[in-house]
């Protein structure tokens, strides 16, 4: 065991340090996509290799090798400082290790640069309404005509959908072959003609999340990433990276430290909850399963830096991770009581009320991205080596 | 930058695994358990092994090692369910003569395995009715209940002040105490105004030593449970109903992925929590108390899941599992039920009286 980081990840910290005092005011405070304070920003951050740190030069990015720990350093600063780290989503977050990894040259320089700078927005579309845990029995068609492939069919849970310029999507080009055989993976513009947005309203009452149906769209034959019918190879390659996101603990630390406050200051007869056995033993139960979730993403971090299989350790995190921090809002609710339903314009909401809205957010972080029951499985078969479930049958004729 | 542990550690592992699997298998944990054969013949080899001066200095005739590689031999000694006493004479006592002078004399008897130290601590967590020491000019009266690693040659102990003493067995009425874990000794001290060494006055020491112990106990339960998921996922593979291995059903599948998905981060806190002993002492305590009741949670919960997917084989004593079952609700009750090491954890932070 040895957690420290050692001099010049230290003297990393230190110039961090140093740039976020000096920038920290032109960060953008609530400002929308595409702003000009949000796009400032990312510029700085990229040109000091806080943002797109290990992109390649030629792409738009830093250029620095990729270093996990020297970008883990420069999150822990930024998160201290409660500041944003230049622009997420699935563009950046998904599209472009993808591309890395998997794109054309001709691809690579098209569309990296702008993707990191904020300027072209993606959204991702690969659920369906009949393909959700069985993805790869997804139905969207394209169908190649001329030097066109020509979409149809209808997609759910596309997050950001009406606020993107692109799309990246699974579509079936290859009928024919066998279900994970025939797909592939196409890049096109939101605003081709064809395509009709309808936002999907929530438990929380946000809408974050759309439908989208596809007639008849023309995409450019070339804007396929891997070849015909690779497509679920290369979304694999994307997953991956979506599920360590929904995994950090570093968040999840910082509401537990909001319901320790959150405790401390709520009162029921004039005593506070943090002073009621119950309630405290439920947040130290909550607080070891914290602990344990930081240190095990330690562990995954070690593994990964010293070329090491993080094994079990990497498969439960997102199971873990959702579950825990879901229960954790709960305490929050009950910790309120009846004013723990308070919501929209109640007088008497605390915290905005995001004790609720997060609850409701984090239960469907627990079936998003893969649910509970799916991560089970993997765990199951590829951490344990169980068998999987046999094929069903065709049923037998009378 | 380095989570996880050194290559000489995981070799240490391998080897005392392969030793206990060879050595110290199920048919010596029941002959033990039935009183055919002297627990103290498998603790003597493994003072062979080197686990009793494992924590003592090279010039006392010790290895000299850390908690951290302590907590890793009490994890191997959990997997195997092994009936050797650990956690007084090789764990703590080391740590506890550390702290007043003029007990170096008893470090090399206690390296080479001719001295053993057990622990009457539990009043120190909570005294149940009738039991607890009370000091007057240097001896101490009362009863200890409980007390771990029963037939050892002395024992520490700790006064309603919580002041830590050492008193020999042979200066004291005590009685050995049936438990439902027979792979343990546990026993029960009669002391009248029998004489006792002080070792500290500071409460602090004595709450680092409870820490250590909270923390092997920890450990215990960690190689218990992963040995009762591996029971039970290769139970799963080979098992067959309805034509086909019960681990491909959905249903026995996700009972093993749950275990596994509690388990495997509580490795990671044990780690953090034996580190932490020796490396981090302003976190020690807060780490020992979570990895001491999580454990305790998650070794329950994987005890009872273990089983349920051994089905009726399970609740039987042909395979022994209850021997694991009954180690892992030992290791919760001792020292400390959860609810109470919740509780000092809370007060650690100020967020308790």
């Amino acid at each position: 065991m040895d957690l420290s980081y050692g001099a010049d990840y230290e003297a990393l910290r230190t110039a961090v340090r140093r740039f976020i005092k000096t920038h920290r005011h032109r960060a953008p405070k609530g400002a929308g996509l595409r702003s000009p304070a949000v796009l400032g920003w990312q510029r700085l951050l990229i040109e000091n290799g806080y943002a797109a740190r290990t992109i390649p030069r030629a792409y738009g990015g830093f250029g620095a090798k990729p270093d996990i720990l020297a970008s883990r350093v420069i999150a822990e600063e930024f998160a201290a400082a409660q500041l944003s780290q230049g622009i997420g989503g699935q563009g950046v977050s998904m599209l472009v290790p993808t591309l890395l990894e998997m794109g054309a040259e001709e691809q690579k320089r098209r569309f990296i640069r702008p993707t990191i700078h904020g300027e072209m927005v993606w959204c991702q579309g690969y659920s369906e309404p009949g393909a959700g845990s069985d993805l790869a029995s997804l139905r969207t068609s394209a169908v190649l005509d001329g030097d066109d492939w020509v979409v149809n069919g209808h997609k759910i849970w596309t997050s950001t959908a009406h606020l993107a310029d692109w799309i990246f999507c699974l579509v079936r080009t290859e009928p024919d072959a066998p279900k994970h055989r025939g797909i592939s993976f196409l890049l096109f513009r939101m605003d081709s003609p064809g395509i009709k947005v309808q936002p999907l309203v929530d438990m929380t009452g946000a809408a974050n999340f759309n439908e989208v149906f596809f007639t008849d769209v023309r995409v450019p034959k070339q804007q396929i990433v891997g070849a015909r019918g690779e497509g679920w190879k290369v979304a694999n390659a994307v997953l991956g990276h979506e599920r360590d996101a929904l995994g950090d603990p570093n968040p999840t630390l910082s509401r537990l430290n909001a319901l320790i406050s959150l405790m401390r200051t709520e009162t029921i007869d004039g005593r506070r909850v943090i002073d009621n056995p119950v309630y405290r033993d439920r947040l130290m139960r909550l607080q070891a399963r914290v602990m344990a979730m930081r240190c095990n993403d330690l562990r995954v971090l070690s593994a990964r830096i010293n070329g090491r299989d993080p094994g079990l350790a990497r498969l439960v995190v997102k199971l873990q991770g959702a579950e825990l921090r879901h229960e954790l809002e709960q305490l929050g609710i009950d910790a309120m009581g009846e004013l723990g339903l308070a919501y929209g314009d109640n007088p008497h909401l605390r915290d905005h009320g995001n004790w609720q809205s997060h609850y409701m957010f984090f239960l469907g972080l627990i079936i998003g991205g893969g649910t509970a029951q799916i991560q089970k499985n993997i765990i199951g078969e590829r951490g344990l080596g169980l068998p999987r479930e046999p094929k069903p049958q065709a049923p037998v004729q009378p | 930058m380095d989570f996880g542990l050194a290559e000489e550690q995981s070799l240490f592992q391998d080897s005392l695994n392969a030793y206990l699997s060879e050595k110290a298998g199920l048919e010596r944990v029941r002959r033990i358990a039935a009183g055919e054969e002297d627990p103290q013949a498998l603790r003597r080899e493994l003072v062979e092994f080197g686990l009793s001066g494992l924590l003592i200095a090279e010039r006392h005739g010790g290895v000299g090692l850390a908690p951290m590689d302590a907590a890793l031999a009490a994890e191997c000694l959990g997997r195997h369910v092994a009936s050797a006493p650990f956690l007084g004479t090789s764990a703590v006592a080391p740590l506890a003569l550390a702290l007043a002078e003029g007990q170096e004399e008893r470090l090399p008897r206690l390296a080479a395995g001719e001295l053993t130290i057990g622990l009457a601590l539990a009043e120190a967590v909570g005294a149940r009715a009738g039991a607890g020491l009370v000091a007057k000019g240097g001896k101490l009266s009362g009863r200890s209940l409980y007390v771990l690693d029963y037939g050892a040659d002395e024992y520490l102990a700790a006064d309603a002040d919580r002041r830590l003493y050492l008193v020999a067995a042979a200066a004291l009425e005590h009685r050995p105490l049936a438990t439902v874990d027979k792979t343990r000794a546990v026993g029960e001290l009669i002391f009248q105004e029998t004489p006792a060494v002080l070792l500290s006055e500071d409460p602090e020491h004595l709450r680092t030593l409870i820490d250590v112990a909270w923390v092997m106990l920890a450990a215990d339960t960690l190689g218990a449970a992963q040995s009762m998921l591996d029971q039970a996922v290769a139970y799963a593979k080979e098992r067959r109903q309805f034509n086909r291995p019960i681990g491909s059903f959905q249903a026995v599948k996700h009972l093993c992925a749950e275990m596994a998905a509690q388990l495997e981060p509580c490795r990671a806190l044990v780690w953090h929590a034996a580190h932490a002993l020796s490396e981090a002492p302003q976190e020690a305590h807060l780490a020992a108390c979570h990895a001491k009741a999580h454990l305790a949670e998650v070794g329950a919960f994987v005890a009872r899941t273990a089983t349920e997917v051994h089905g009726g084989m399970g609740f039987t004593d042909l395979l022994g599992l209850h021997y694991w079952f009954k180690r892992i609700g030992f290791n919760r009750q001792a020292l400390g039920a959860p609810e109470l090491v919740r509780e000092e954890a809370a007060r650690a932070q100020n967020l308790a009286a």
